[in-house]
Formats: C-alpha cells, sequence, structure tokens
C-alpha cells in the first residue's frame, strides 16, 4: 500500500519503529499532490521546499536520538486563513494576494513544536463565506468523490485534500459548520471543537464569537491525535479556555454503555433526503446496539439560530474586514483620487460579490439606530439557545443529526430547494451560536456520493464526542471506504 | 418599513464600498432580509433576557505590563504595498 494511504497514525507507527523516514513520508504525498492536484484544486500553495526541509529536520532529531510525539513527521494541510509564517495567507481572496504572514498561528505553533509538517495551505471559499469552496477568487476544489461536484464549504479545500489522499491530516475553520459540512460531504471526519477550546490567534477572524479552528482526517483516531495537539490556553487569545485538554487517546474505545443520546425532532421533518435520514437511522441503531440509550428530544428554537447566526456573522464579519483597506497590506488600487478613495477602490476591486454583500448586511445591522433593535436582539436570542442546549445536555450526553441534508450537488447548481438550504444551515448553525462542539462522521452512501452523522456534545465534551464517533466507527466500516482517485 | 437605494448609499459609504446601479438594487433586496431575520427574532420575548457575546462565559484575562517582542518590522514592511524604509507610503491625507 502506498504511504500516502495510510492513516496519521499508522505513518506515526512505521516513523517511530524507523521503518520509515520522515522525508520518504512528505516526498511521497507532495508526490501525490502533484499527481492529482490540478483535478481537484485543493491547494493554493504547496510548500514543497519548506516541508522537506522540516521533514529532513526530523529525521535528524529521530537519528540522534530525541524523544519525538504522535505528530513527528506527520503532513498536515492547513487551510490558508491561519497563518504560517513566511507563507501566503490569501483567505482565498485577491485582497491578500502577494501577503507573507509574518508569524506562526498559536496552533501552528504547537504543531511545529510537535515536529509536525506544515504540507501547504488549503483552498477555501473567500474568508471563509460560503459552503461550496466556489468563492474562492483563485480556482474551485472539486470533491474527489465526482469531480463534477463540490467539496462543500468554506473549508473545501482541506476536506478535499485528505479525501483525495493529498495529506493524513488538515485544518479548516468553521463559523457555521464550514468544516462539518465539508467533512461531510467529502467523506471524512471533521470536528468543530468548543469555543475557546483552540487558540484563535493567528487565525484570520470572520465571527470572532463563532470562529473555530478544525481537525479533519480519514478516521476518528486521526482526527483526536491532532485535536489534541492543536488544542489549550493562549495568552494571546483570552476567549480560550483555562480548562484541561483532556487525553482524547482514552475515549477511542467501543463501550457507550449507558450514553444518553437526544434525537431532536425538528431536524427529520421534510428536506431532508430519503437516503440520508435512512443512514442516520441505521446509524443511531448502531449505536444503541453499542449500548447507548436513544430517545427523541425537541431543539424548538433551532430555526431562530439561523436568524441570530445571520445577524451575528455578517455584523462581526463587517467589523473584522475593515482592515482589509489597501493600505498597510495586500491589495492596493492603481488609480485612486485621494486617501478615502484609496479605501474605496482597494477594497471595492479586492473583495468578492459575495464578501461584499454580507459586509453591507453586517454594516446595516450595526450602523446607528439599527445596532440595539437587530444586533443586541440576536445576542439575547443566542443566551436564549444557550439555554436550550443546556437544557438538552442536563438530560443527555449528545444530540445527533444528518450533517448535511443532501449530498454533494453539482458545481454551479445553487441548492434550489429554499426547504433543503435551511435544514443545512439548521444542522450546523445552532452549534456555532452555542459554541458547543460537535463532529461528522462518515455514516452512508447515497448514489455515490458520502453522507456524514453529527453527533454534538456538551461544552469541552470532545471525550464524549470521539468515544461515540469512535465506537460508530469501529462497528461499520464506511471508514474503509474512499474516493477512487 | 422597507430598505431603499438611499440606505443602501448610506451602508456602502460607512463600509467604503462602491457598486453599481444594478448592484444597489440587488442589495435593496439583501439589506431587506435582514429585516425578515429581525421579524423572526421578535417572535420570542427577550424582555428579561440579557445579551450573551462569548458562547462560553470567560473571565476577564489581564497580563503584566512587559514588553515582549513584536513582529520583525521587514517582515511587516514587505507587505506593504508602497514603503521607504520603514514607513509605509500612503497619498496625502491633509492638504
Amino acid at each position: 500500500m502506498e504511504l500516502y494511504r495510510l492513516k496519521a497514525h499508522e505513518l506515526r507507527d512505521l516513523i517511530h519503529n524507523k521503518e520509515v523516514k520522515c522525508t520518504e513520508v512528505t516526498e511521497t504525498l507532495l508526490n501525490r499532490i502533484d499527481e492529482v492536484d490540478d483535478k481537484i484544486g485543493a491547494f493554493l500553495y504547496v510548500a514543497r521546499e519548506e516541508a522537506m526541509d522540516a521533514a529532513k529536520n526530523v529525521d535528524d532529531k529521530i537519528s540522534k536520538g530525541e524523544k519525538i510525539g504522535d505528530l513527528a513527521g506527520i503532513p498536515v494541510a492547513v487551510k490558508d486563513n491561519i497563518s504560517v509564517k513566511g507563507m501566503q495567507n490569501t483567505c482565498g481572496s485577491k485582497i491578500l494576494q502577494g501577503y507573507k504572514a509574518p508569524y506562526d498561528a498559536h496552533l501552528v505553533e504547537n504543531l511545529k513544536k510537535e515536529n509536525a509538517i506544515i504540507l501547504g495551505k488549503t483552498n477555501m471559499d473567500e474568508f471563509a463565506m460560503g459552503s461550496s469552496n466556489e468563492t474562492s477568487a483563485y480556482k474551485m476544489v472539486k470533491n474527489p468523490w465526482d469531480l463534477d461536484r463540490v467539496p462543500g464549504g468554506s473549508s473545501g479545500g482541506s476536506a478535499a485534500a485528505v479525501a483525495a489522499f493529498e495529506a493524513p491530516l488538515s485544518l479548516g475553520t468553521e463559523t457555521g459548520g464550514s468544516v462539518r459540512q465539508p467533512a461531510s460531504l467529502c467523506g471524512v471526519v471533521g470536528l468543530k471543537p468548543t469555543y475557546g477550546r483552540v487558540s484563535r490567534y493567528g487565525v484570520v477572524a470572520f465571527g470572532s464569537t463563532l470562529d473555530q479552528v478544525g481537525p479533519m482526517a480519514r478516521d476518528v483516531e486521526d482526527c483526536a491525535m491532532i485535536a489534541e495537539a492543536i488544542s489549550g490556553l493562549d495568552d494571546r487569545d483570552s476567549t480560550t479556555a483555562d480548562i484541561t485538554v483532556q487525553d482524547y487517546k482514552k475515549s477511542l474505545n467501543k463501550d457507550i454503555r449507558g450514553k444518553r443520546i437526544g434525537i431532536p425532532k425538528e431536524y427529520f421533518g421534510e428536506g431532508l433526503n430519503d437516503g440520508i435520514r435512512k443512514s442516520v437511522e441505521e446509524a443511531v441503531k448502531v449505536l444503541e446496539d453499542n449500548g447507548a440509550i436513544v430517545e427523541e428530544c425537541s431543539l424548538p428554537l433551532s430555526e431562530y439560530a439561523l436568524a441570530a447566526y445571520y445577524i451575528i456573522g455578517s455584523a462581526e464579519a463587517s467589523s473584522n474586514l475593515a482592515r482589509f483597506d489597501g493600505v498597510r497590506y495586500g491589495y492596493r488600487a492603481k488609480e485612486i483620487e485621494d486617501a478615502v478613495d484609496l479605501y474605496y477602490k482597494s477594497r471595492s476591486q479586492g473583495f468578492g460579490k459575495e464578501v461584499k454583500r454580507r459586509i453591507m448586511l453586517g454594516t446595516y445591522a450595526l450602523s446607528a439606530g439599527y445596532y440595539d433593535a437587530y444586533y443586541k436582539k440576536a445576542l439575547k436570542v443566542r443566551n436564549l439557545i444557550k439555554k436550550d442546549f443546556e437544557r438538552i445536555f442536563k438530560e443527555f450526553d449528545a444530540i445527533i443529526s444528518p450533517t448535511s441534508p443532501t449530498t454533494a450537488f453539482k458545481l454551479g447548481e445553487k441548492i434550489n430547494d429554499p426547504l433543503s438550504m435551511y435544514l443545512s444551515d439548521i444542522y450546523t448553525v445552532p452549534v456555532n451560536i452555542a459554541g458547543i462542539p460537535a463532529i461528522s462522521v462518515p455514516c452512508g452512501m447515497v448514489d455515490g456520493m458520502p453522507v456524514g452523522l453529527q453527533v454534538m456534545g456538551n461544552y469541552y465534551r470532545e471525550d464524549t464526542l470521539f468515544n461515540l464517533a469512535y465506537s460508530f466507527e469501529q462497528s461499520t466500516d464506511w471508514h474503509k471506504k474512499f474516493a477512487n482517485i | 418599513m422597507s430598505v431603499i437605494k438611499k440606505d443602501v448609499e448610506y451602508v456602502a459609504k460607512l463600509a467604503r464600498l462602491e457598486f453599481t446601479e444594478d448592484e444597489k438594487e440587488a442589495l435593496i433586496n439583501d439589506l431587506n432580509s435582514i429585516l425578515g431575520y429581525i421579524d423572526k427574532l421578535n417572535e420570542l420575548d427577550t424582555e428579561d433576557v440579557d445579551i450573551v457575546v462569548n458562547p462560553y462565559y470567560l473571565e476577564n484575562k489581564f497580563r503584566e505590563d512587559e514588553v515582549q517582542p513584536s513582529l520583525q518590522l521587514k517582515d511587516v514592511i514587505d507587505n506593504a504595498p508602497k514603503h521607504l524604509e520603514e514607513y509605509i507610503v500612503v497619498p496625502r491625507v491633509v492638504e
């Protein structure tokens, strides 16, 4: 079996047993990227030299007998809105073309400390605004399972890279489902940690109270491995929690006896593809067979979470994107009349249509006279939604739903069914509003395209998520199905 | 109360964005959708509800007022669209 097809934990074992060199591993993945990325489009930058240098370094450390961790020599693809010093950080936008990150994100520092290898920067919807990777200013990403279909978004590049064996691990970001949804559409595992679990220092902000970095991998064990490495307190991000990062390895067992799982009745109505409904129902049976107690529950405020998200998300985005003005970095318009015109031209020419639309929505919601009625109202509803989840987690350990109501749609085909569009946000967005963690795990196939199962958990209970996900995964064969590419 | 073109122009000015007339028309619809979301949210009684900014309550964190190394000047200046030595060059602002 070629090295690039192995999981991260399998590569780890080979590296630790000195059966393979880190340079071999990195080289095989770089070659794999050369072989398939023209078709996929997952990478905006392949860090060939940097990765080979880093891999050589780790080999030197190993031959000197230095102690190494799980991620040593393991290549990781990083979404192009997470700062890696010396590399581009376009955020999928022309407005940051040419910009080189002058520092590492905190989580990247962690990865480098663990001797992981940064393979390159992955493609994304512009400024993380989208769910299909179609708004990238550079190029589209194709779903490895069907090159006519989208990978999902906004972390489309990161999901596709893992699904196409271009990287064993990748990192994406979420504001409203942008890790879980592409993970589901590409048949890989994707986690959104609890808000505050992973430092956002060095991660370009979209919605500061919603954003979280999330790992993607081809199985739960791999996902847990990198999740642990990137989590933890960071003095430079005061929203990170001083709560111990659990040893996620301990959760990787099939025993889920007595775990109480809730199925929200609002999530299984019209608009949900029948094949997906069936896959999720079968998944629930597997969990029951493994000892979980499954019952119906209710999340009546889900539809309000959506309205609150559109307001909070765009409001925060309008504020966060004010810094892109052509002055200190990135794109600066040439034909300008004066200093203020520099802002107008640089921003209007540098930003794409969807980004400008969301900035307008957010600016409106925050403008004088509306701030209280719109933004603050949304923040009050946020409180109610939080309470809704807290109520559920008194009775249940986890909530299950499909991750997406449809499988990957065709490139260029906007989902026309309004009920589907609505459901596709309903499944993912409430999680970001409340800040709770959630994981998506492959649980089926419909017409040759992957289906994801979403497990949502209580604050800082990623251990429960990994436990349930692992138990399900190891009782089925979905994690052994791969895109034929 | 519905959004009109003047509102779009005002918001565009705040956001430092320029649009064609056609784009402005489309944006009228988009901004009106916000009103739709608000109507939805107004179905809920939030009279006695506090706002929640951060989804998971955390305390304010302070640090000692110590000087730490910042970004490398060279890396910062390399990113500037136009520079002169360690200054970023911009069009004249004050007459």
